[in-house]
Parts: structure tokens; sequence; C-alpha cells
């Protein structure tokens, strides 16, 4: 049997899959000899999966060719690497070696804590403080046959570029946009390929009762900067409401939270702690006494430590349904076996079950993944650096965190106008034409914590 | 999902780009924009324009070199992240891991550099030199003798150094803060 070569669109995968088949010499497939060789087909454990992969169906990926061998390369070659052991990390992994992958990585830089374990189950009271990564490794390891988890206990941003380079596809359950948008920021541009081709990349999130799953395969698809305008801003009162026309419970607390702790200071300057049961108890009281005030029911230690900490309550369904939705998209990636989905689904089921897939589209000039010219911005012929820093922090399609920004001059040298602990805050008030003189359409670089490299913007001035 | 365009953003023009930074620039813009300096570490940028060549500044508060002021030279090369900036000592101390013309041994500024690291590991390396000096692998080699042989002698040198003075035959700038 002659595989074909296709480049594009899962390309990368299906090619390896094809180099399984020239090291051990077979030409033809019949089921007879390939049940003789394959030590899996003993038992009855792969049957599932053999369904899908040695039978035609009409919904495979054109480069699909029914064979034995996709479970031999998933078991032996493909490695899936598992960004995030939390929540969606434990379901992905669990969810990934029952499939028959068994070389999965797994990196997470947090420890475990009691309120974990109720949806966290590949933990157990004794973990507690321990690695995550470690923990859910051996846990897997230990408890499915053939599994080799590896585990790496540290920041996404402490691997280098060969580290992702290892993987054919990467899968992520992260609770952070900051180390989403660097973990993009990273797989979009990273050459694996003479083509153009990016490590396939599924991205799993959820919030409560809602989730939404994406596949990302630049070129063809958007990546998380693309889309970032869909991430909703966090949520943050109107003052005025808190101060004066409280509605719902949380502005009580709100208002106790950000003015009377400063104002009544009851634990002198320590600022508040979420975790500490006195400060939550001052809040609550102060809260109810509030409430009552503006006649407002439904305050309770727990929504006050909720708010206090920015809790969304995480919910184990959804994590479910996010993560099985994520690894049969991991699954179809390596394989082919069936269509990819096309390429961002969501997901609610708050009240009864929502869903809906469509095809996002790319935005031009990306920040991330449109390595072509650098993205345009327009200002006033007097715009400071401090407007600038305040756009590349608000704008819904940026929202860096901390950037620092340099500029070439009319001169063409690089100044720096703003980076802190460096610049003086003195800066922030000068105008980029007059001061630091940057002419129209000159160049700025921006670096932020929320890109794994310096990014570049055209300054038009209007 | 169509893209709204927004004031403050839109399509680029054909305009070519008149600089290109180098690679050294932009990641060191990265890392030093990343900087978090324990409280007893800071910068010193003579010129802010200029972010290939600054000191560190390091003022232990605890350990042998505690309430001492430690100044670092930071050149940045063109192969950086590739190659370790060169670090230079310009306090003159009386320690086994730095000699007296200033050079560090250091693992991460050597054998051990990845370009994984950053500024900010550095910072963290060069302190931990501070509380732990290491007399295995030593550049003062006398130094490292004493803190072997005998940790009390070595503190009163350190001291003697700190305060301006000579230890053995070697005269040391007073650097206390």
């Amino acid at each position: 049997m002659e595989f074909e070569i296709t480049a594009g669109v899962g390309g990368r995968i299906l090619r390896l899959v094809m180099e399984v088949e020239g090291a051990q010499g077979t030409g033809t497939l019949d089921s007879g000899e390939f049940c003789s060789r394959d030590s899996n087909s003993n038992s009855k454990r792969w049957n599932h999966m053999r369904k899908i992969l040695e039978r035609p169906s009409p919904f495979t990926y054109h480069t699909f060719n029914p064979s034995y061998e996709y479970l031999t390369a998933l078991q032996e070659y493909v490695r899936v690497l598992v960004v995030g052991a939390g929540g969606l990390g434990c379901e992905l992994l669990k969810n990934l070696v029952l499939l028959g992958f068994r070389n999965v990585d797994i990196i997470d830089m947090d420890t475990i804590d009691i309120s974990n374990l109720n949806r966290q189950f590949l933990f157990r009271p004794d973990d507690v403080g321990k690695s995550k990564a470690h923990c859910a490794a051996a846990f897997v390891n230990k408890r499915v046959e053939g599994a080799n988890v590896i585990a790496h206990h540290c920041k996404i941003q402490d691997k280098d570029v060969d580290f992702y380079k290892q993987f054919h596809v990467v899968v992520c359950g992260l609770d952070s946009i900051t180390a989403r948008k660097w973990l993009n920021s990273l797989i979009v541009t990273l050459d694996v390929s003479e083509e153009d081709e990016k490590i396939p990349f599924v991205d799993g999130g959820t919030e409560g009762f809602k989730g939404n799953v994406r596949v990302i395969r630049t070129p063809e698809t958007p990546c998380v900067e693309c889309n970032l305008d869909l991430y909703p801003p966090q949520i943050n009162f109107p003052m005025c409401t808190l101060a004066s026309t409280p509605r719902l419970p949380e502005h009580c607390i709100e208002y106790v939270r950000l003015l009377l702790w400063e104002r009544e200071k009851p634990f002198g300057e320590t600022p508040i702690d979420g975790d500490c049961p006195q400060h939550i108890s001052w809040i609550y009281e102060k809260a109810q006494e509030r409430a009552a005030q503006f006649r407002i029911d439904g305050i309770t230690y727990r929504l006050t430590q909720g708010v206090v900490k920015n809790i969304i309550p995480a919910v184990a369904s959804t994590n479910a349904v996010i993560a099985a939705a994520c690894s049969t998209e991991v699954l179809k990636l390596v394989t082919g076996c069936s269509r990819f989905m096309d390429n961002f689904m969501l997901f609610n089921d708050l009240d009864g079950i929502y869903t809906f897939t469509y095809s996002a589209e790319r935005k031009k000039n990306c920040l991330a993944c449109d390595r072509g010219e650098a993205r345009q911005l327009f200002f006033s012929k007097n715009v400071t650096v401090q407007e600038v820093y305040n756009y590349l922090v608000e704008s819904k399609d940026i929202q860096m965190k901390s950037p620092g920004i340099q500029g070439y001059n009319k001169e063409g040298v690089l100044k720096n106008l703003y980076m802190k602990n460096i610049t003086t805050e003195e800066n922030l008030k000068k105008s980029l034409h007059v001061d630091f003189e940057i002419p129209d359409g000159g160049e700025i670089q921006v670096a932020d914590p929320t890109f794994a490299v310096a990014v570049s913007f055209k300054i038009t001035y209007e | 999902m169509k893209q709204q365009k927004k004031d403050g953003e839109a399509v680029t023009t054909s305009t070519s780009s008149q600089k290109k930074s180098s690679p050294a620039q932009l990641r060191i813009m990265k890392d030093l924009n990343e900087l978090n300096l324990p409280k007893t570490c800071s910068t010193d940028f003579p010129d802010p324009d200029d972010l290939l060549n600054f000191k560190l500044v390091i003022s232990p508060d605890e350990g042998f070199y505690r309430n001492g002021r430690f100044v670092f030279n930071f050149r940045v090369g063109a192969n950086y992240p590739h190659e370790p900036p060169k670090v230079k000592c310009e306090t003159q101390v009386y320690h086994p891991n730095i000699d007296l013309e200033g050079n560090v041994c250091l693992n991460i500024l050597r054998e051990d550099w990845k370009p994984v690291l950053t500024i900010n590991s550095i910072v963290y390396g060069l302190q931990y030199l501070f509380l732990e000096p290491n007399p295995e692998d030593p550049l003062n080699k006398e130094a490292a003798d004493v803190l072997q042989s005998n940790r009390r002698l070595f503190e009163t040198n350190v001291s003697k150094a700190m305060r301006g003075g000579y230890v053995g035959s070697v005269y040391f700038e007073r650097c206390l803060k």
C-alpha cells in the first residue's frame, strides 16, 4: 500500500505514520497479517480504537488510510504535550492515555490544594501540597499499562523552544489568559517543518458552566490572539455604583474590599489576604452592614470569599465535556480518522445544553500568527507614552499586562520610551512625536509577559 | 466572525519598516521588562536607551556580606541569549568565587548557561554567591582555603575587607553601604 504525501493540514503527523510503515517494510494490509504481528491485537483492549482506525469511513480526512499502523504510531511515536494539570489537565491526561497515546508530557507549575480534590481526580488527600504534574503523571503511569507520562513541574515560560518542538500536538487546559497568550505566541511561530505548518494546538477553556474548544492549525486557522476580543474583560463594577447605588450583594462586598479596607485599615497596613479567615470575616460583616442599609439580600461568607478571591466555581462536568472534545480533536489531528473541528466550539450547560461550532477567521496582522507587516496603531499627533501604554493594556484585542515600550526616532536610534524600573515615570507624560521624535509611520517595539517575543507596531498620527 | 474595525487599529500600509532590532536587543528588552528584583538588588542604567550595558547593585541583608554593597557590570553581546552576558564585579571583594580583577565564577555564566535563562536567573545566581560562597572550584584560592579551614577567620576577613583595609597583602576599598 502506498501512502500519499500531502502537504498542508495534518500532513506533518500523517507523514510520521508513513515512516512507521516504511520502517517495517510492509506493503499490504490484510487483517490476518497484522493480527499475528501486533501484540495489541491479542487483547481486546484496543478493539474500539481499532474500529475507528482500521475501517474506512466517509468522514475521514482525505489522507486517512485505514491501518493498524495508526494505533502503533499513537503508542510508539506520537508525543503529546498537555499544558496544565488542573481540572482540564486531569481529564485530558486520562482521556489521552486511554485513547492509546503513551508518550504524553504534562507541565504545570502548581501544587495541589485541598479544594482541587473534588474534580481533579488524579489527586488524593495525601497529595495536598505536592506537584500537580508529578502526581498526575505518577497516578496515570501506575494505573494505565504502557503509559509513559513525563511530568514537568515548572512554568511554561521556563521551557525553551526545543522543548516545545519535540511534540506533535499540544493540548492545553490553562486557567489564565496571560499564559494562554504566551503559549500561543510561541507555538504559532515555531518552525517545525519546511512548509509553513506549525504544531497543531488544541485549546480548551472552562469557566463555571461555560466552556470552549478550539483547534489551532496555523496558518489554516486563527490563533488565540486573532480572536482575543472574545475573552470578556474582567468584571469591574463602576465606582459610582459601589459608592452610592449598590444593587447586588457583590457591590457591597466590592465596596468594602476597595474602599472601606483602605479607609479603616482593620489590620494595619496588611493587604487583604483572601485565605485569611479574619480578613474575610471582617469584610463579610462590613458588607452585611452595608447590604442592610440598602436592603440587599444574599451576602454569605462563601460569596464574600468568592468575590474577594475572584473565584468562579469550577464545574467537573463542564471540564469533562471540554476535555473530551479536546482529546477527540487530538486523535483526529494525529490520525486524520475524522475531519477536524473547524475551528471554534462554544459550550454552555447552565440552562439545558447549548453548543455551537463555527469557523472563526484569521486576523490580518495578528500579533502572534501573522509575521507580515507590523500592526498599525493610530494616535493623535500629541499622544503621550502613557496613552500608548494604556491603549496596549486596555484594548480588547491586545490586552497586554505590563508593556515595556521602545521606539525608533527619526534618526533611526532606538529610544527607551517606558520600561518600569529602568526609565522614570516622567517618561509617561512625554509626547511620542515631540519628545522622542518618533516619526509618522515609525516603529515601536513592545515587550510584555503575554508574548514570548517582543511585538512591533507602526505608529501613525492622525 | 468578522473583525470589526475600530479606531486606533486598522489595516497596514505597505511602507517597509526602516529598522530592525537585533535578536539580542529584542530579547534583552523582554528580559528587562519582566525583571523581578529581590529587595536586596537594584539596577542602574547609565543610558536608559542602551539596554545592553547596565549595572546591578547587590546589598545582601544576611550572611557574611551583610551591609556590603557590590556593583556588577553587565555587558550583553550580540549573540545573547545564545551566549551569556559578560558580568564583572566592579567592587573589590574578598570572595572565593570572585577574583581581584572582578571575574565571577558562577556556573550559569559559563558552562551551564542556556538560552532559556534570563537576566533574572543571573541576578538570583549572583545573590546566592553572597549567601553561600562556594569554596569548591574557587577563583580566589586563598579566600576559599580560609573559608574551608576556618569560617570564623573568613568572616573576620570579609568584614575587614568590606570596611576597607588589608587582608594579607591585598588592600580592599571600603564597600559598606
